[in-house]
């Protein structure tokens, strides 16, 4: 199906063979051109038809959300592949336009160096960040480049969700569009001639310069090697490949957010292809994350509240990304990932990449009908009622928990520590000692006692769920929902392990805490498959009216 | 499509997932696996007391084990049994499976009614309906047929014996495999329909309910295994076309990467939010009949995928790429 390209070392503008013999060798768009590549089954576009095809779609998913507004300053999260590049280059040729249909955010972009968790050698790290900068000042936007170490900084309101005002109505967008052109038109054309990477003239858009794209924290300064050596402790410490692919996921994003948050970013974009989602969504229905598809694949994830994450790149193919990026030599830097190289076995990650991939060759529509049932999901309430406080949310992917709390117990004395099942971080996990500080300070500043899911086959002894009474940290009382008594149910991962008869669930409690380099024993967040273990250390919270 | 493995041997075998890493013996096994049933019966509200039950029995060992963990727990319950066997008419599979059910009735002195496609939807057996959908180069989409006219004749058959409700044997394994199954081709419609425990009866319909859903295959085959249940357990002829061959293909691949993949993908199916009716409904068997009387068997199929193909434009010369066939469990 696919000939043309699949060879990169031909130039671009050979002509690829035909599909059929005695076919027309044209651009199916214009009819004129040599066509280049070839879209979806038999579509042979010539390179500007599918320049144009390409932009197009990525304006089309923008406009059609109509989420972003004027002036707003969106973080786009790069990671040197494909993808992310590509979505970097649409948007800087995008406010290079001519002004009717230039782009009208402030971009900058993020780039976390995970090397750590991966694995690799500082100088391997050291030589990617270099490739990066390069590129990042040739693109020209503010950027912050991160380590993931820096999660060992993040404080505890990196979990709160801002509540936040549902979303603005059609007019309000229109309004803020057409007030956003009235001021341009006042200021004069003087953005239109200016130099493609910059739109400097305008006063509505604050950029720093960039020339200094430095942000104040200073990125030059490089992670210690106490603090690569607690992150690699932290990834070691979890067992399983999945485990590490969504522990890795949930801290990136947090990293993200704190980012975005502390330079007032209100949008965050990532350039999650068409095809990379609906293999997110098939893992994630693999997980038991159910619930919480439509956030996890669809344009906009405003679980966080104040931030929003959207996806302009979903509408784009991995083929097409691919293609583009060859035809118009968009930049970009291979890194190695966590499971690079890793057996096609190794995680529920790679297995469904590898059973997507190979069944689309089989019947070549399986990723835009997976694509297409996702567009069909909807954020649902819990419960149905939008009315009702918010629940509980998930300690690491902020969604709210979607496990039946109703029955939940406390723990009884003499559970044993069998039956840990491994599970993914996404819904639980042992967090090992070299947890960062933000994901153990909330549980031990609000779990107090700990409810205990039984398994199914011992019913649980149903003693009421007491309530532990929150000791002054009005995030963390946000994080769980509300003001008010926090049930500890809040800190449990949501339900990834079906419903509350299978699985038991208990968080346990840090003796000390020592600070940040190398934290007290395990704040361990596990559910495993038998009776729960024996918290240790609760004699320690400081809630008095827990019983015993 | 690959099935699940024959029971295994005189030792212990691996304690399946459910109970976790404990070691039980047969005995202690087949009482927690009744319990297991029974607790979800129970807690669901699934079959009340006095509830006339028709147990969807095809001889092959989920009905089997169903059937007889229900024996075990009717007089708990409260409620009575009928079998109902469905005879599609596929030769040289159904004939054979129907004497295992016969036996079964005997064996547990249950009434058993057998109705058949071949009575009930004016002469169209599988196999005719295979030679009518037979086409050049094209997938058959028998299973899709089969699934649905099945449905039908389960709750003709329920009606028949006076029943009230209606179960089905279908096991987490089958619940799981459905859900990716209905992803991967794209039907909303039977993913915003699916997914409980089980359907109240939409438009008149007998209420249906799975008591195994939360049992995997693996404990079914164990149960059958130390209960010495006798069953049929060939494939049907028509099975390796089938669509859910990839979907357990896959489901094979994650359960022995993380185990507890299976009853994740239930929990996920029980909790999926789709936008309301945004496709018409699954066609039903009269849509499906209507098609196969006219000649034109794709016709009740063929609408409902239409949309999702990314075919492009059928080109001539070119075999129209049809969606290919599932085996739908009649539920």
């Amino acid at each position: 199906m696919c000939q043309v390209g699949e060879d990169y070392a031909e130039p671009a503008s050979e002509e690829p063979p035909p599909r059929q013999p005695g076919r027309e060798q044209k651009c199916v768009k214009c009819k004129e051109g040599l066509p280049v590549v070839v879209i979806r089954a038999g579509d042979a576009f010539c390179r500007d038809c599918f320049k144009a095809f390409y932009i197009h779609k990525f304006r089309a998913v923008l406009g059609k959300n109509r989420l972003i507004f004027p002036g707003e300053k969106v973080l786009l999260a790069w990671s040197g592949g494909p993808s992310s590049s590509s979505m970097v280059w649409q948007v800087l040729e995008g406010l290079s336009r001519e002004s009717a249909k230039r782009l009208r955010f402030v971009p900058g972009i993020v780039c976390i160096d995970e090397g750590a968790a991966c694995g690799l050698s500082p100088e391997a790290r050291a030589k990617t960040l270099a490739e990066m900068k390069l590129i990042l000042q040739t693109v020209g936007f503010p950027w912050h480049v991160v380590a993931l170490e820096e999660v060992f900084d993040l404080p505890p309101s990196v979990l709160r969700c801002f509540a936040q005002e549902p979303v603005e109505t059609e007019g309000a967008y229109k309004a803020a569009v057409d007030s956003f052109l009235q001021q341009q038109h006042v200021l004069g054309a003087e953005g239109a001639g200016d130099s493609p990477s910059l739109a400097q003239g305008e006063e509505q858009l604050s950029w720093p310069c960039t020339q200094d794209p430095q942000n104040p924290q200073s990125p030059d300064r490089p992670p210690t090697a106490a603090q690569t050596e607690a992150l690699s402790r932290l990834f070691d410490s979890v067992k399983t490949l999945t485990a590490k692919e969504e522990l890795l996921q949930a801290l990136r994003t947090h990293l993200i957010l704190h980012v975005a948050r502390t330079h007032g970013y209100s949008k965050v974009m990532t350039g999650d292809s068409c095809t990379r989602l609906a293999i997110k969504l098939m893992t994630s229905l693999a997980l038991g994350r159910g619930a919480f598809l439509a956030w996890d694949t669809g344009f906009s994830d405003e679980r966080h509240g104040d931030v929003v994450v959207v996806r302009p790149m979903r509408e784009h193919t991995l083929k097409e990304v691919a293609f583009y990026n060859h035809l118009f030599a968009v930049p970009s830097v291979f890194t190695p990932a966590l499971d690079t190289k890793a057996p096609e076995k190794a995680s529920i990650h790679r297995l469904m990449e590898a059973f997507m991939l190979r069944l689309q060759d089989q019947f070549p529509s399986t990723v835009s009908t997976v694509y297409r049932t996702s567009e069909k999901l909807v954020k649902a309430p819990r419960d149905g009622c939008a009315a009702s406080p918010p629940g509980p949310r998930c300690l690491l992917c902020m969604c709210a928990l979607d496990i039946d709390t109703a029955g939940l117990c406390l723990p009884s004395p003499g559970c044993s520590e069998e039956g840990i099942g491994e599970w993914v971080l996404g819904f639980s996990s042992p967090l090992v000692p070299s947890a960062p500080l933000y994901l153990q300070t909330v549980p031990r500043l609000l779990g107090l006692r700990l409810p205990c899911i039984c398994p199914r086959r011992s019913p649980p002894p149903h003693r009421p769920l007491h309530p532990a009474v929150l000791q002054g940290w009005g995030g963390c009382r946000a994080a769980v929902g509300g003001p008010g008594p926090v049930r500890g149910a809040a800190l449990l991962s949501q339900g990834g392990p079906p419903s509350l008869r299978h699985r038991a669930a208990v968080l346990r409690l840090p003796r000390e805490h020592e600070g940040l380099a190398l934290p007290g024993p395990p704040a361990t967040l596990h559910l495993g498959r038998g009776p729960a273990p024996q918290p240790e250390g609760l004699h320690r919270a400081a809630d008095p009216g827990v019983p015993g | 499509p690959p099935r699940s493995a024959p029971p295994a041997t005189r030792r212990a075998p691996p304690p399946p997932p459910a109970l976790g890493p404990r070691a039980v013996c047969g005995a202690c096994f087949c009482a927690a696996f009744e319990a297991e049933v029974l607790h979800t019966v129970v807690a669901g509200r699934l079959l009340p007391p006095g509830a006339v039950v028709a147990v969807g029995a095809s001889g092959g060992k989920d009905s089997t084990v169903l059937a007889h963990v229900l024996q075990v727990l009717a007089p708990r319950l409260g409620i009575s049994l009928r079998l109902v066997a469905v005879d599609e008419g596929i030769g040289g599979y159904r004939d054979a499976a129907l004497a295992a059910v016969r036996r079964q009735a005997a064996r547990w002195e249950l009434p058993l009614t057998v109705v058949a496609y071949a009575d009930l939807f004016g002469g169209w057996t599988m196999d005719a309906v295979a030679r009518s959908t037979a086409g050049s180069g094209r997938s058959r989409a028998c299973c899709t047929f089969c699934g649905v006219l099945r449905r039908r004749a389960l709750e003709e058959g329920a009606r028949l014996v006076g029943a009230t409700h209606i179960v089905t044997g279908h096991n987490a394994d089958d619940m799981a495999e459905t859900v990716l199954m209905n992803f991967l081709r794209g039907d909303a419609a039977r993913l915003a329909r699916g997914g409980g425990l089980g359907s109240p009866g939409e438009g008149g319909a007998l209420p249906r309910c799975r008591p195994l859903q939360l049992a995997s295959q693996k404990e079914v085959v164990l149960y059958a295994h130390f209960r010495r249940l006798d069953y049929f357990s060939e494939e049907c002829v028509y099975a390796p076309e089938a669509f859910r061959g990839h979907a357990r293909h896959l489901l094979k691949l994650l359960e022995a990467a993380r185990p507890s993949a299976v009853l994740d993908l239930v929990h996920s199916a029980e909790r999926l939010a789709l936008a309301p009716a945004a496709r018409p409904p699954a066609p039903g068997a009269c849509a499906l009949l209507d098609g196969l009387n006219r000649g034109r068997p794709r016709l009740a199929i063929g609408k409902g995928r239409r949309g999702l193909d990314e075919a492009g434009p059928p080109r001539d010369g070119e075999p129209e790429r049809a969606p290919a066939p599932e085996a739908v469990p009649a539920f």
